[in-house]
């Protein structure tokens, strides 16, 4: 292991540790359940903030480089801090046909921020996605875990206004 | 309904279909009557015989596919893997199944693993299907409480146990050998081939990876048979097949149709034809690494080898419509953007030479462009577009709408570069 | 062999190669970047492509690249025509889209594969207008500066950096156009062999700080080829030089020695030619102690004096020193009189050495040790102690994936598909020694075991080896390793001297013995002390002067004596000598208590002959010639001969011959590399590129008038940019260069196949082959000690001369005691504490650092030039009570030592 300095790592919650222990059971080698701990890390904390890394690479005997090596490749792993919900907005061909540049453009100015930005509130992070598979169905966003399509701005000001998505 | 095995089980207002109902409509009979029945090979020539051409774009028969893997039992474990990761834009088949008839893909892959000899499955899904992650990973549950799954499935003496493993995004997953680099939890880098998966795939193991719609339809061909199975079909191609439209038609879906069903009769009587006051200007016949093709080519069948010999590929069968009101160089950038911001960053022609295309289309796009750039397209269109040019079939499938559309639509690129602005713009 | 036809010509190629391979072998002048002859093919860069074409009448063929193409019979193949050299131009203009362009002020410009391949696929005009990508750098440490918009992402740097030196905080991070190579923050680069990045990155991301510092284009250097003095395994460098400064040690390659790479000692330890520790001219010191310069002529008049009055005379030779050096001080002082200036340890251990070396046991060279299937490691830090071997052991780790990928029809090029298969599988390598091993990560088994237990470890293996079947060994670990030795295609024993001890290295010996009589593959490495202890222990018959032992005076040649006796051995030698005379180039303490000093010319400044650990003989040379009253100590020592009218000569050569007559076992030497005369089409070999520029400005500040040259009637080279470099014996070729191929990739110009043998045969000759089998020896009786002090070696500590280099020096790790816990409550220290090591009046403290990974009963202490000789005493450990730490501390400097 490169880093060991005991102070930088934050201890993984035990619920954490179980859910890894778990992928990493059915896996021949405990590196190989690396995605899925940087996801389950993800999902407790929102994002995989420096210490989170080198805590799971820790626990899978990996060094921090190999490990982030992997999480800055993946789209949806988020190495910066996010908002309570990550809109993921689809920006491929049939939603951009079905105007979703136009759509896009309007929660840009409602929510104030660009891509790759989040709101003042911390509430809204705004990132483009490839295709939803809503296609029949464009344009279409994911807010938090949940698909909405046929999007028009109307829609979005609904969407957005209500601020809550929880499954 | 038979002529619509791949969803008769699907209505949407009704929900996904739970393992009672499944049973109850023949589900898992295929199951009972193959493991421990018949053997591998025996249920292989079935898959051979059907003529089944593998339904995740690039149409590889599925059964010499198989035949790859070293039959029978070995030291170590097999691996069937199924390519759940959908993001082709354009295409939004394999959800649907997903979603709905979880049950279905389950049992195609409990006879596709049998048939290789494969003791452990993983289906690959992208994060975003989250409503489809739920409801496969309770319809295992309820497969395994039935002993379908598991060890010594219905005391046949066969393991089969499958995983769902939750995708991190990129498009490059999708491809197969991308797909298990990261199923291994590592970045997901194409491998070259050969070593085809079939001997060295996922952990160095003989694995499968199938398109859930392919491995969907190995359920039915086992259960009715290879001849039915080719009985379905109204040209070259055995079976029926998700075909999609998406654009400015009337009115944009998916729908299980006989192999060989003409493009005319899928965007003008499925997809409702275009909305009032449009015209087809030309359509891309399978998601969005496909070559355009033309009005012209509305009669021809939605085979493999006809898309092919007019040029183009059928890739997922979804369609993307493009009217003319659109920009096609307008498109063509919303495509390359999407190509080079998914590239890998291994090779050299796809990682350097889309971002470089998508800059010039934007420039020409926004009334930028200079003559010369076109003679710069078509070059890096050649240096990019061949299988073998590159390390994967990532940037060739980038190429294949660039090409087609300079070749179909120059003059709209042509007018945009002289007049410097785009046409289309306010229109 | 295959036939293929390659642009209508038929080649003959080996099915085991690549295409690349085969073409390059042929002189063909086909541009790559992610292919290395080492790290084998991936298709990342896309720059090798050719067409292939189905038959006769394909006419338009394929693209293919050439590094993932295997040799088939009847294969044809089309390299110049229109398509594949426009391909390959398109990829060069596509890795330019975002490259700097800063070739000015690059410091690979001149020797950069980029530029060489750029040329090579004549892409000249840029058609890209935007923006480019842009990166931002980071801090690597000492030795390894970092301009990340130079990438052009070919992914060598991680694949050399992971997957072959097996380092873990360097990696490829992000995607598409955005990759970056580097750590997760700055820091210094972990691994030994992190040097190579900057010869394996073919442009100028990874480059060479301390070159940098003083930085000089490789066509303006120049250069010599040189053997490394860090170690006893003999590594060839070329060292170059500009305006009288050693500015860079860069690799050269050797066949069976190191191949493409170095260590960084080795590459970065150089430096301390160039340091302030060096003695500019004769000495004398005065009756206040202090030192006197004295000309060359009162200096030589002086001592020939002392030595015609002298009664007894006692000349100490070197270690560290030529073969010349040191026979020429046999010669002036007598051969009774001449001692090697070994510890009693290090002499008896290179005694065993030689007695392997004369017998028939197979010694491997580096290269055959990456062919070897199962090794055992018995007591030798081997990356700390001869670095570049743990390269070639961590190589043959991957044999197990080899044979597997052989089995399923994977060519062993093809990289990624040989590691995909393999996964985790590995040779068996087991690893017995006192504390963690930067190998235990390729290990099957990395045990601790005191130094004593791995002795009696190492004499159980041999005798259960040499027993009948039937007798299993109670000892279940040596049960293990004797199974994975006995069913071994190539079984390799690994041993040395970094535990300073002997037993240990006869237990190797007896299992090798008992192993070549079952298995003739077997091979055996042994890592030696210095870069000549094999030659002072072939010259010498005796060692160090006995206590007490007096003389009128004592000459000594490039040894700092301390490193080799105790402090009070030390004080003792002194006492009882009138006078000291030491010729030797940098200062040390037994400089300081010298009479006289004669001032040495370094490796970097001198020619003269080593012999490594393989018994091999070779031959190295100067860059430059050394300030006017600097010269090699041979010749000090010729000219004092003169001066006393003794037998004495002015020519390396003729001393190198009566050297090669005098000493049975030595006549191989002559044959290591082509003598003074040497003339190829009547010139000799030169130093300076073809290229060198402002020969005539170097000195326009001091003089307008450019002086003449300096002549060299030592060697076969010049000081001069006229002569034979090209074509030159590969054992005095200065630099490589070929035309068009101006980076270190041209060395596959001049091998008879790719990753091969030079083509004029890889320089130096082994000595000694006298075919005679070894008995087995038997163990001394040992008294058992209740803690064992086990001096741990450092790559950046432990080397006299490497230590004092200014980059290393950064790199070097504050001394450390590591212990583990049980050992340490037993002495009463903890984590950070202060562990006092006592022999006579002398005292060391080190810092206590815990490690699990520890022998029980063992403190083991890092092994620098300061605390050396306390280790070969018996010295007491004891808490210190007095001890503070210091602020800076760094404290697990041991952090390099476990992983
Ligand atoms: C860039 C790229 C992306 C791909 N994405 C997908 C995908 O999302 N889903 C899929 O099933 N196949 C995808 N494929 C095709 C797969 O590589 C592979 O051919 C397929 O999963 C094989 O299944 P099949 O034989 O059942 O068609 C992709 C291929 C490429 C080159
Ligand atoms: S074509 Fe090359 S860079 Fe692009 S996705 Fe495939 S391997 Fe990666
Ligand atoms: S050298 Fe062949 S692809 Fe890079």
């Amino acid at each position: 292991m490169s880093r060991k300095d005991p102070l930088i790592i934050q201890p993984l919650s035990s619920e954490e540790i179980t859910a890894i222990e778990n992928e990493v059971s059915h896996l021949p080698f405990r590196d190989a359940a690396a995605i899925d701990a940087l996801k389950i890390v993800q999902a407790h904390r929102g994002w995989v903030s420096d210490e989170s890394l080198a805590a799971i690479a820790r626990l899978l005997d990996m060094s921090i480089e190999e490990l982030d090596a992997i999480a800055t490749f993946y789209n949806l792993i988020f190495r910066h801090p996010v908002g309570e919900k990550v809109i993921l907005f689809c920006d491929s061909v049939s939603c951009w046909l079905m105007g979703g540049d136009n759509i896009c453009d309007h929660i840009r100015q409602k929510l104030d921020i660009d891509y790759g930005g989040t709101t003042a509130d911390g509430r809204y992070t705004l990132l483009p996605v490839t295709c939803l598979g809503d296609c029949d169905h464009a344009p279409a966003m994911m807010v938090g875990d949940e698909l909405h399509h046929d999007l028009t701005p109307a829609a979005i000001d609904q969407i957005l206004v209500k601020g809550n998505h929880n499954e | 309904m038979s002529d619509r095995p791949l969803t008769r089980n699907i209505d949407p207002v009704a929900g996904p279909t739970w393992i009672k109902t499944y049973e109850a409509n023949d589900g898992y009979q295929a199951v009972r009557e193959t493991i421990g029945q018949r053997s591998p090979a025996d249920v292989l020539d079935m898959v051979r015989e059907s003529n089944l051409r593998g339904r995740g774009g690039a149409g590889f028969p599925t059964g010499m596919k198989w035949s790859f893997v070293p039959m029978g039992k070995t030291d170590g474990h097999k691996y069937l893997v199924c390519n759940a990761d959908e993001m082709e834009p354009g295409t939004f088949k394999d959800r649907i199944i997903l979603e709905y008839d979880p049950h279905q893909l389950i049992e195609g892959m409990i006879l596709s693993a049998y048939t290789i000899a494969a003791d452990v499955g993983y289906i690959f899904i992208r994060d975003e299907y989250h409503v489809a992650t739920r409801r496969l990973r309770q319809a295992i549950a309820e497969a395994e409480q039935k002993g379908y799954l598991g060890n010594d499935i219905l005391g046949t003496g066969y393991d089969f146990h499958l995983y769902v493993h939750v995708s991190a995004g990129r498009y490059i997953c999708g491809e197969e050998t991308a797909l298990l680099n990261s199923l291994e939890g590592k970045r997901a880098t194409p491998r070259a081939k050969p070593p085809f998966p079939q001997v060295s795939g996922l952990f160095g193991r003989p694995t499968i990876v199938n398109n859930v719609e392919t491995l969907c339809n190995i359920t039915h061909i086992v259960g009715k048979g290879p001849d039915w199975f080719k009985s379905l079909g109204l040209g070259d191609d055995s079976g029926t097949k998700l075909f999609g439209a998406s654009g400015k038609v009337k009115r944009p879906g998916c729908w299980e149709l006989p192999m060989g069903t003409t493009i005319g009769e899928i965007i003008e009587d499925h997809a409702g034809g275009m909305r009032e006051g449009l015209a087809l200007k030309g359509f891309l016949p399978g998601g969005a690494s496909t070559d355009f093709l033309l009005p012209e080519h509305l009669d021809l069948r939605m085979d493999y080898d006809t898309i092919m010999q007019a040029g183009s590929r059928m890739g997922t069968g979804t369609m993307i419509i493009m009217d003319d009101k659109t920009c096609p160089v307008a498109m063509v950038r919303n495509l390359e953007m999407f190509f080079a911001r998914e590239s890998c960053g291994f090779c050299t022609p796809c990682r350097e030479g889309l971002p470089w295309i998508f800059r010039i289309l934007d420039d020409i796009e926004e009334g930028r462009g200079m003559p010369e750039d076109m003679e710069v397209l078509d070059r890096q269109g050649r240096f990019i577009g061949a299988i073998g040019n590159t390390h994967c079939a990532h940037a060739p499938g980038a190429i294949e709408p660039l090409s087609s559309a300079i070749r179909y639509f120059r003059e709209d690129f042509e007018q945009h570069i002289q007049g410097k602005r785009c046409p289309y713009a306010g229109g | 062999m295959a036939k293929i036809i390659v642009d209508g010509t038929e080649i003959e190629a080996d099915e085991s190669r690549n295409l690349l391979e085969v073409l390059l072998a042929c002189g063909e002048d086909l541009p790559y970047f992610c292919w290395h002859p080492k790290m084998g093919s991936v298709g990342a860069c896309r720059q090798c492509a050719v067409v292939q074409h189905r038959n006769q009448e394909d006419e338009r063929g394929r693209i293919v690249m050439s590094c993932m193409t295997p040799i088939t019979e009847g294969a044809i193949f089309s390299v110049q025509n229109e398509t594949a050299s426009g391909f390959r131009a398109s990829v060069v203009e596509n890795l330019m889209v975002n490259h700097p362009h800063d070739c000015p002020v690059c410091e690979e410009g001149g020797e950069c594969h980029l530029q060489d391949m750029t040329v090579m696929t004549g892409h000249r005009d840029r058609s890209y207008r935007h923006l480019k990508m842009t990166f931002e750098n980071q801090y690597l440490g000492p030795f390894i500066g970092h301009e990340m918009n130079r990438c052009i992402t070919c992914y060598r740097c991680v694949r050399y950096y992971q997957d072959y030196a097996g380092g873990s905080d360097l990696a490829a991070f992000a995607s598409r156009d955005r990759v970056y190579f580097g750590r997760a923050e700055d820091g210094v680069l972990e691994n030994e062999f992190a040097g190579n990045l900057v010869e394996v990155c073919p442009t100028g991301v990874f480059t060479d700080k301390t070159l940098s510092e003083h930085y000089t284009r490789k066509w303006d250097l120049a250069s010599a080829p040189a053997i490394c003095t860090g170690c006893s395994l003999g590594c060839n460098i070329s060292v170059s030089e500009r305006y009288g400064e050693l500015r860079r040690i860069h690799n050269r390659y050797h066949g069976e020695i190191n191949g493409y790479f170095l260590c960084d000692r080795g590459r970065f330890g150089g430096q301390f030619v160039n340091s302030e520790n060096r003695i500019p001219r004769c000495g004398q010191r005065n009756s206040d102690q202090k030192f006197e310069p004295r000309s060359t002529d009162d200096a030589v008049n002086d001592i020939s004096t002392l030595i015609k009055d002298a009664g007894r005379i006692i000349g100490i030779g070197s270690a560290r020193a030529s073969l010349e050096s040191n026979y020429a001080l046999r010669q002036l002082v007598g051969e009774q009189n001449y001692f090697s200036g070994l510890d009693d340890i290090e002499a008896e251990t290179a005694n065993l050495h030689l007695r392997a070396l004369h017998s028939n046991l197979g010694i491997a060279s580096m290269t055959e040790v990456e062919d070897c299937d199962a090794i055992i490691i018995l007591g030798e830090d081997v990356t700390n102690h001869a670095p570049r071997l743990a390269l070639s052991l961590r190589q043959s780790s991957h044999n197990a994936a080899r044979s597997l990928a052989h089995d399923a029809g994977i060519p062993l090029w093809h990289d990624a598909a040989v590691r995909g298969l393999a996964q985790d599988k590995k040779s068996p390598v087991f690893i017995l020694t006192p504390y963690a091993d930067r190998l235990d990560d390729v290990s099957t088994a990395a045990i601790r075991l005191s130094p004593r237990e791995i002795a009696d470890t190492g004499f159980a293996l041999a005798n259960a080896i040499a027993a009948p079947d039937d007798t299993d060994s109670e000892n279940l670990l040596v049960a293990q390793m004797k199974t994975v030795l006995m069913s071994a295609r190539k079984p390799l024993i690994v041993s040395g001297s970094s535990l300073k001890n002997v037993e240990i290295v006869k237990a190797s010996l007896n299992v090798a013995v008992a192993l070549k009589k079952i298995n003739p593959e077997t091979r055996l490495v042994l890592a030696g002390d210095e870069c000549n202890t094999l030659a002072v222990a072939t010259l010498a018959t005796q060692h160090m002067p006995s206590p007490g032992e007096s003389a009128d005076l004592m000459i000594v040649v490039e040894n700092d004596l301390q490193r080799h006796c105790s402090p009070e051995a030390f004080s003792d030698l002194l006492a009882n000598v009138s006078h000291l005379v030491t010729i030797d180039h940098s200062d040390s303490r037994t400089v300081s208590a010298s009479h006289y000093v004669l001032p040495a010319a370094t490796f970097a400044e001198s020619e003269g002959t080593c012999i490594n650990n393989e018994g091999r003989a070779q031959r190295s040379y100067g860059a430059f010639k050394s300030k006017d009253e600097i010269a090699p100590s041979w010749l000090w020592l010729m000219r004092l001969a003169a001066a006393c009218d003794k037998p004495s000569c002015d020519a390396i050569d003729d001393l190198l011959h009566e050297c090669a007559d005098a000493i049975p076992g030595l006549a191989g030497i002559v044959a290591a590399a082509p003598d003074a005369n040497y003339r190829g089409h009547g010139l000799k070999v030169n130093r300076m590129t073809h290229r060198y520029s402002g020969r005539t400005a170097m000195r326009a500040d001091v003089n307008v008038h450019e002086p003449q040259q300096p002549g060299d009637e030592q060697s076969a080279l010049t000081y001069s940019m006229e002569g034979i470099n090209q074509s030159a014996p590969s054992s005095v070729k200065a630099y490589t260069w070929a035309p068009g191929w101006n980076s270190n990739q041209s060395i596959s110009k001049f091998q008879d196949e790719i990753g091969g043998h030079l083509s004029s045969g890889d320089p130096g000759k082994l000595l000694f082959s006298v075919d005679t089998p070894l008995e087995p020896l038997l163990p001394a009786s040992t008294s058992g000690k209740a803690l064992d002090l086990v001096p741990a070696h450092h790559i950046f500590s432990s080397d006299e001369m490497s230590s004092r280099s200014s980059a290393i020096r950064d790199a070097a790790p504050a001394p450390f005691a590591i212990l583990n816990a049980e050992t340490a409550s037993n002495l009463d220290v903890g984590q950070g504490d202060g562990l006092k090591c006592q022999s006579g009046n002398h005292h060391i403290t080190f810092q206590v650092a815990i490690d699990h990974n520890v022998a029980d009963d063992c403190a083991v202490c890092l092994f620098n030039g300061d605390s050396a000789p306390l280790f070969l005493t018996t010295a007491d450990l004891m808490r210190d009570q007095d001890w503070t730490a210091p602020d800076t501390a760094n404290l697990i400097g041991s952090d390099r030592m476990s992983r």
